[in-house]
């Protein structure tokens, strides 16, 4: 089993997941400049955050426009595992790997903090070690994260259980004052229609380990692991 | 032949724009109330195209393939 980290010009969560999947999960990983493009096949490929192309016209706008991306598009399209993290988020939405887009937060500042997350979904290939309603604590740090998608989409996400993780408060009620970013349904992880693919602004990779103040990220790398090692 | 090109990039109606409400408010506080504020992103584009219809034709091949998202925004394109 071989996991991907793909790396922008801007790319600065890419060591920290790199680490986590490594060295906390034990899963081989390779580090994929963009512009070297994949080499050989993935089990799961991950989208760091970071300020790819310095968020220059919409954050993820250009680097979904790189040729690598048409790789990660057909990667997701054979049933591989896309992750994008906070700025991987906002390029995968911008690739069309999930409806909506992730857009400037309501009150139009840089949000850096802890948060507390309601998990949505415990059958995704990416939250299957979870439990149902769990509430899990992660950090943010964006200041274009706010989720919007059409008219009644996001509803319709909920529905379908293609939502992972809504922002919640400590107790898993998912009110507007837990929703830092003015998400839409208070919406956070969104996945595609297979499931196989997860797009979130939190920062799983940052709460993976107890010394950091939380390991309740680890459980999403756990997740993909596990389903990878079904699939082999 | 160069051909001038003028795109502005604009949040749909009814679409919230937290940099204009941001700026409103600073406005508010310098004592002018505005009842409507609303931000728009425009480039100047020069085109090597053969005719004002070429022209436009690439301008909105350039919003539906990067300077819009359909999601958020509209456009308008003006020949200059």
């Amino acid at each position: 089993m071989r996991f991907a980290v793909l790396q922008f010009g801007g790319s600065n969560c890419d060591h920290d997941a790199q680490h986590v999947i490594r060295d906390v999960c034990g899963v081989d990983c390779d580090l994929v400049w963009y512009k070297e493009g994949f080499t050989r096949s993935y089990d799961a490929i991950v989208i760091p955050g970071g300020f790819s192309y310095g968020d220059y016209l919409r954050a993820g706008a250009i680097a979904t426009r790189t040729p690598v991306m048409q790789d990660v598009r057909q990667h997701a399209a054979a049933g591989g595992l896309v992750l994008g993290i906070c700025n991987g988020a906002q390029i995968g939405a911008e690739s069309g790997l999930v409806p909506g887009v992730f857009t400037t937060n309501e009150y139009p500042k840089f949000i850096c903090e802890w948060v507390h997350l309601k998990v949505e979904n415990t059958t995704s290939p990416f939250t299957s070690r979870y439990t149902e309603g769990e509430v899990i604590r992660i950090p943010i740090a964006h200041k274009e994260g706010r989720y919007v998608a059409g008219e009644g989409v996001a509803q319709q996400l909920l529905d379908e259980g293609r939502v992972a993780f809504r922002f919640c408060d400590e107790l898993g009620n998912c009110t507007p004052e837990s929703n830092p970013n003015g998400s839409a349904l208070n919406i956070t992880g969104v996945l595609s229609e297979d499931q196989n693919v997860l797009l979130m602004m939190p920062h799983p990779e940052r709460a993976a380990e107890s010394i950091l103040g939380s390991d309740d990220g680890k459980k999403l790398f756990d997740s993909m692991i596990e389903y990878c090692e079904r699939r082999e | 032949m160069t051909i001038n090109v003028k795109i502005t990039i604009s949040l749909k109606d009814g679409m919230l724009d937290p940099e204009a409400r941001a700026i409103q408010h600073a406005l508010s506080n310098l004592g002018y109330a505005t009842e409507t504020l609303s931000t728009a992103r425009v480039f100047n584009v020069g085109l090597d195209a053969d005719s004002a219809e070429t022209a436009e034709r690439m301008a909105t091949e350039m919003c539906n393939r990067l300077l819009a998202n359909p999601v958020i925004h509209s456009y308008e394109i003006e020949v200059i």
